[in-house]
């Protein structure tokens, strides 16, 4: 059953609309083959990105004036959101991709901008987002990766990137690398933001992980051998990388708690269907309390999970701080769709259980929702934070 | 070259579809509706030719209820530009040959009488009669080239491939001329945002059957050459039998079949 949606304005609905017909013909009919394919091969569905380039859904929240579509939070992730309920790592690229430009459009100087975004923008391109290392996940202060300034006094011209990245969607098929490096030995504050071009000397990718679900999300590491970077590339001020990571992360968080929103939909859609028409004593497994209320409290999960991002959303539109509601939104919609993925599991039993049915994959990609773009114990430390300062 | 397409409003395939108990017509109100997709391919197909030539100018018409602006909607976020929306309480319950009547009228009327090129899907997704096209094409006077799986305007004429059962037919008409096209010519593309947006300011106008000239009496139920006296829901499928082999399952499976007259 589709989400009820109240969009804010008519191009809104239009939008979800074309999404809709976009995941019905392209995604749904490849989403269950592909994931599998990709467990053992490693492949990737560029072509689906570029059918969503194309339909100008890989730029809808940036500015106009940049190339982008101008859409709100509240329309581009409700858009995603729907992406997800087809497709969960489709969508979880959308959101990845839309954070990499994140720093330019935000922090960027205009001749950045000019010169950097209409490509990024473009719809034929996809960004990876290089933040966390080996040794350095939640801990971003503790990056060891360096760009080492070149020129002789004053500004420098270019820098040299050397280090390692881990986890970095897209590795290996992105167009470029948003990446943050250590220009100074000051911790937190010595991070800068870089944009590096994929093919850029010295960029090399380890072996693709071999990850628990979300197979058509590769994910590898990124290597920088001494890897020269015009100095034109630096986004924000030596030392800003930090404030810039966090920012982009903020509305990440939101990317991610809408696919898990997306992700527990189709979870709760697949169990209403199937306890429909289960047939055990003679009538419909959803005849029993017992299943029934299992099912309402899983609309209510997705239901409570949409508010929490919408309500965030809302927020960063209307130009006011988000960051504690994002990190709500992302707690609450990934843990949400945890329960309500190992809840499709149960109410289909033992068929659950099996590849036949796409509830097992749906548990599998649930999981690292609750994991990645900030822990949800990390989320938890944002959150109180904010109400006990 | 300009080129008017003939689009229809039909009830979701996906939906539950069912007929109105006051006079047995099609219910549209009670179901989402959409662009029939056979349709699509004739939007595409026209945007092709405009594209490649450079010049010229797609216009969408349909013929419908108030809902059925959004097939022109959906057309023009496509890329379309201009739509052409006939609606009026009098077509309601219309047959084939009243609502190519109608057509007929429209396309004269956009086109100040003198189309160049017109274009329809095979047949609707919900009616599936495949007549429309001929029928419009006899009233405008035009040759009619008809399920169309390739197309190619040449100076004054069209070429169109033509797949039957046994063999492939070229055929060639002088233009101004009516094409219907089939699935197979072509991969319908996705509106883009850009095109939604864009979809907003393109003009489409409405005629009622004044505008047109029509008598309100050659068009809907009571005109139709046919009417529909009773309609049944097609039963469920019953559940299928078990023949259970015993030695003997061959017999018994064969048996059923003569059973049945399918051998």
């Amino acid at each position: 059953m589709a989400a009820t949606r109240l969009m804010p304005t008519e191009e809104g609905q239009d939008l979800i609309d074309l999404t809709r017909e976009i995941c019905d013909k392209e995604l749904r009919p490849r989403v269950d083959e592909a994931e599998r394919a990709a467990a053992r091969d490693e492949s990737f569905p560029t072509e689906v990105f570029r059918t969503l380039g194309k339909a100008g859904l890989l730029s809808l929240p940036q500015p106009e004036e940049f190339g982008g579509y101008g859409q709100p939070y509240e329309v581009y992730l409700q858009v995603v959101e729907e992406i997800a309920s087809a497709w969960m790592s489709v969508a979880v690229g959308v959101s990845v991709h839309s954070l990499t430009a994140h720093p330019v459009t935000t922090f960027g100087t205009p001749e950045q901008q000019q010169a950097l975004l209409p490509e990024m923008l473009s719809g034929d391109q996809l960004g990876a987002y290089c933040l966390s290392e080996p040794l350095a996940g939640s801990d971003i202060g503790s990056m060891t990766t360096r760009a080492v300034a070149e020129g002789s006094g004053g500004e420098p011209t270019a820098y040299r990137l050397r280090g390692r990245k881990a986890w970095i969607s897209h590795a290996g098929h992105a167009d470029y690398y948003t990446t943050f490096a250590r220009t100074s030995d000051e911790e937190g504050r010595g991070l800068s933001c870089f944009v590096v071009p994929a093919d850029a000397p010295g960029i090399t990718f380890g072996t693709p992980e071999r990850k628990m679900g979300l197979h058509c999300d590769t994910v590898r590491e990124v290597m920088y051998d001494d890897v020269p970077v015009d100095a034109s590339r630096r986004i924000g001020a030596e030392g800003q990388g930090m404030a810039i990571a966090l920012a982009a992360l903020d509305a990440g968080r939101l990317g991610i708690a809408a696919a898990a929103t997306g992700l527990a939909q189709s979870a709760l859609d697949l169990a209403a269907g199937y306890a429909q028409e289960r047939q055990q004593f003679g009538r419909p497994i959803a005849a029993n309390q017992g299943l029934a209320f299992l099912i309402a409290d899983m609309e209510a999960a997705v239901t409570s999970a949409r508010a929490t991002y919408l309500h965030a959303a809302r927020l960063k539109d209307a130009g006011r701080a988000y960051s504690k509601e994002a990190a709500v939104a992302k707690l609450t919609a990934t843990d949400a769709a945890m329960r309500v993925t190992t809840d499709a599991v149960q109410v289909l039993g033992g068929a659950g259980y099996t590849e036949d049915f796409p509830a097992e994959r749906y548990m599998r990609e649930a999981k690292v929702t609750q994991i990645f773009e900030g822990t949800n114990q990390i989320q938890r430390l944002v959150i109180s934070r904010h109400v006990l300062r | 070259m300009n080129i008017v397409v003939c689009v229809k409003y039909v009830p979701d395939a996906q939906s539950d579809r069912s007929f109105r108990d006051s006079d047995r017509t099609v219910d549209r109100d009670g179901v989402d509706g959409l662009l029939s997709e056979l349709d699509e391919y004739a939007v595409e197909e026209a945007l092709k030719i405009v594209e490649a030539a450079g010049e010229g100018e797609v216009t969408v018409l349909t013929v419908g209820p108030e809902a059925a602006a959004n097939a022109i909607k959906k057309a023009l976020q496509m890329g379309a530009d201009r739509g052409v929306h006939v609606e009026d309480e009098a077509i309601h319950g219309s047959d084939a040959a009243a609502t190519s009547l109608v057509l007929a009228e429209a396309v004269r009327k956009a086109t100040g009488g003198t189309p160049e090129l017109v274009m329809t899907g095979m047949s609707s997704t919900d009616g599936v009669m495949g007549v429309v096209p001929a029928m419009l094409a006899e009233r405008l006077g035009l040759p009619q080239v008809t399920y169309a799986s390739e197309l190619t305007v040449g100076e004054g004429t069209v070429t169109i491939r033509r797949d039957g059962d046994t063999a492939s037919e070229t055929i060639e008409a002088s233009l101004p001329a009516l094409v219907s096209v089939t699935d197979q010519i072509n991969e319908p593309r996705y509106p883009s945002f850009k095109g939604i947006m864009a979809a907003k300011k393109k003009p489409v106008e409405q005629w009622g059957l004044a505008d047109l000239g029509i008598d309100t009496s050659q068009v809907g139920l009571d005109a139709a050459w046919t009417s529909v006296v009773s309609v049944t829901k097609r039963p469920p499928r019953a559940q299928g039998q078990i023949v259970a082999d015993e030695g003997d399952g061959g017999s018994r499976l064969a048996e059923f079949l003569a059973g049945q007259k399918f051998i």
